[in-house]
């Protein structure tokens, strides 16, 4: 068979997908709970990441930060470094569902709810590592305006209460716009489930959605806003994250490329973990005619252009720090580019930048195993980036006498990895009692392809 | 007597024949009518005669609310109520307190957003009498149904089930109030 062409709007959807025949594929991996042997044993190694949280944080309560290696002056540490990761992970659900409903991409129609669900739970696991390493976490809402008996505010000229806006509205308008999208899906669940309790279940989400053409009309409209408004937050939320490095002075932080270079790099980084986890998901429940290879590509198209952003910024930087004539700045560069940081430094380019130009190649780009590798490589690249960011400009500020080090702990490793058990977790909940794609999204698909020629 | 049905549905196969068929009920004059269908049939809401929908009011001014409301607390805690000289810079540093605003913003526009979009179409409502209609289930499925309903003026039984036989549904039920 010949290859479909590169670009849109081809072949969107395999030949012979009806509008029963998409219900029937979505639902059923919910309903009829196909595949279990395969979600149990995710979810029980889920389970078991995710104890690592538990007794991670039970122990962090118990003794307090001194449990991380963080240190003066490595105050950040890995806290920092998996909130920056994971918040810029959640960045490729809102490009995919938000930017590319607004620019009319109907590529974006079967894997846009797979990314909406990925960027909350990413959210939430990116939250939390503040309110964390905040030392006293119980007073977490001393972040918020709230009528305070001492009389106290926020001081609204901190990145880092900025910071705290710009999480918690990108959080819930992700939520709202999730709910809003899934509202009729569930109502397709409510009409096909068989048993009386999950009914109910489904029935209580779908708020009584009967389909009435003036709701849809008005649905649309609520939904198209709420990607509108989604859209200037997929660049304002990692351009506040970045502020709270590149108002700091130090060495390697203090840079006005920061805001544009992380956006790339959440960008960058959210849709390797998309096709980290869709591809699995593709092949485990069949959804081959729903994701097709051209979604693949085009996937990896946004992944590579933005990973080549990544690295200007890195040649920025580099360039920068060489000519500034500051001797702070240019030690700090010096260190990464040969002193003591050369190893992560290194690993971030190879990762980030070298490995990814394998995307240059279209069979590349649509070849499952090599996408998940380069997918896997950048998602630990990309990590890499936030240690070096965080640690190496922590480690080496202005007086040479105060320079540190920093190695994290056990128990940094168990909270990370405790992360990923709870992103894994919520993920393979949703995809067991939700429709993983959007249904009605997908119909829409079907009946503008009978329109066409 | 029995009572009056909630109204007349009419089952069809594709969204073209759904269009077509409200477009011939508004010109027939039916006024009280809803058509249900799987996903958002562009123009279906036009064709049905129903009047444009005032959400992205309701965003607008959730918005303008949220940014106003967000630069006004920033202005009243940092200049007014307690000021903090840091390093003689001005109390009123609008600049920083840019980011806060249009946080706000974007926020209480969504979320105002939502709870008119909830207000407007009146959910969430469980019950609802189109849930009485036999197979209606396949509303969410692969069906399109457009159903006069009794409180028409226009409506009696018999002009309403022959008006809609002529646009060749699937079929036509009855829906039990």
């Amino acid at each position: 068979m010949e290859e479909p062409p590169l670009g849109y709007p081809t072949r969107l959807l395999e030949p012979g997908v009806t509008y029963a025949k998409a219900t029937e594929d979505i639902a059923s991996i919910p309903l009829r709970r196909i595949r279990s042997g395969w979600w149990w044993l995710a979810f029980a190694t889920a389970l078991f990441l995710l104890s690592f949280l538990m007794i991670a944080v039970s122990w962090l309560f118990i003794r307090g930060v001194g449990v991380w290696g963080i240190n003066i002056p490595v105050a950040w540490g890995f806290a920092i470094v998996n909130f920056v990761w994971w918040i810029g992970i959640g960045h490729a659900g809102t490009l995919i569902s938000a930017i590319l409903l607004l620019l009319a991409q109907p590529w974006r129609n079967s894997i846009n709810r797979l990314s909406e669900a990925m960027t909350i739970f990413a959210v939430l696991c990116a939250a939390m590592f503040p309110l964390l390493h905040l030392g006293r976490p119980w007073v977490f809402y001393f972040l918020l305006p709230y009528p305070d008996t001492m009389g106290l505010w926020p001081q609204f000229r901190s990145p880092l209460v900025w910071d705290a806006f710009a999480v918690g509205t990108y959080f819930t308008v992700s939520l709202l716009y999730w709910y809003i999208g899934l509202v009729p899906d569930f109502a397709t669940l409510r009409d096909r489930e068989t048993s009386p309790g999950m009914q109910r279940f489904y029935g209580i989400f779908a708020l009584g959605w009967r389909g009435s053409a003036v709701h849809w009309e008005r649905h649309q409209t609520a939904y198209r806003l709420l990607a509108g408004l989604a859209t200037p937050l997929v660049l304002s939320v990692h351009s506040v994250v970045s502020l709270d490095f590149a108002v700091g002075l130090l060495p390697g932080w203090h840079s006005t490329i920061f805001p544009p270079y992380f956006v790339a790099g959440a960008i960058f980084s959210g849709f390797a973990m998309v096709l980290t986890l869709m591809l699995p998901l593709r092949s485990i429940f069949k959804l081959h005619d729903l994701i097709t290879p051209h979604h693949l590509n085009n996937m990896a198209c946004v992944m590579f252009v933005s990973g080549l952003m990544v690295g200007y910024g890195y040649f920025m930087e580099t360039l920068m720090g060489l000519t500034s004539a500051d001797p702070f700045e240019y030690a700090n560069t010096i260190a990464r580019l040969w002193g003591s940081w050369a190893p992560i430094f290194w690993a971030v380019i190879l990762c980030n930048v070298l490995i990814p130009q394998v995307l240059w190649s279209r069979r590349v780009r649509t070849n499952e195993w090599m996408l998940f590798w380069v997918s896997i490589v950048i998602n630990l690249g990309m990590w890499l980036e936030r240690v070096m960011i965080v640690v190496c400009s922590l480690a080496k500020d202005f007086i040479p006498s105060s320079w540190g080090s920093y190695w994290p702990t056990a128990w940094d490793w168990a909270t990370l990895i405790g992360s990923g058990g709870l992103f894994l977790t919520l993920f393979l909940l949703f995809i067991r009692l939700a429709p993983a794609i959007a249904i009605s999204d997908v119909k829409e698909l079907i009946a503008e392809k009978h329109h066409a020629p | 007597m029995t009572p009056l049905p909630y109204g007349l549905m009419a089952e069809f196969t594709t969204p073209e024949a759904l269009i077509a068929a409200a477009q011939s009920a508004t010109a027939q004059g039916y006024t009280r009518m809803d058509a249900y269908t799987p996903f958002p049939v562009e123009g279906l809401s036009r064709a049905l005669g129903k009047k444009r929908n005032w959400l992205p009011l309701v965003f607008l001014l959730g918005g303008i609310l949220g940014g106003s409301g967000g630069y006004f607390m920033e202005w009243y805690s940092m200049a007014v109520d307690y000021p903090l000289n840091i390093g003689g810079r001005p109390f009123h540093s609008w600049p920083s307190f840019i980011p806060v605003t249009f946080e706000l913003t974007v926020l209480i526009a969504a979320l105002s957003g939502v709870l008119g979009l909830f207000v407007s179409i009146k959910l969430p409502r469980p019950h609802h009498p189109i849930f009485n209609a036999p197979d209606f289930q396949r509303a969410t499925d692969n069906r399109f149904f457009l159903c006069l309903e009794q409180d028409d003026p226009k409506f009696s039984l018999e002009t309403a089930r022959r008006f809609l036989h002529e646009l060749k549904p699937v079929r036509i039920v009855e829906v039990p109030q």
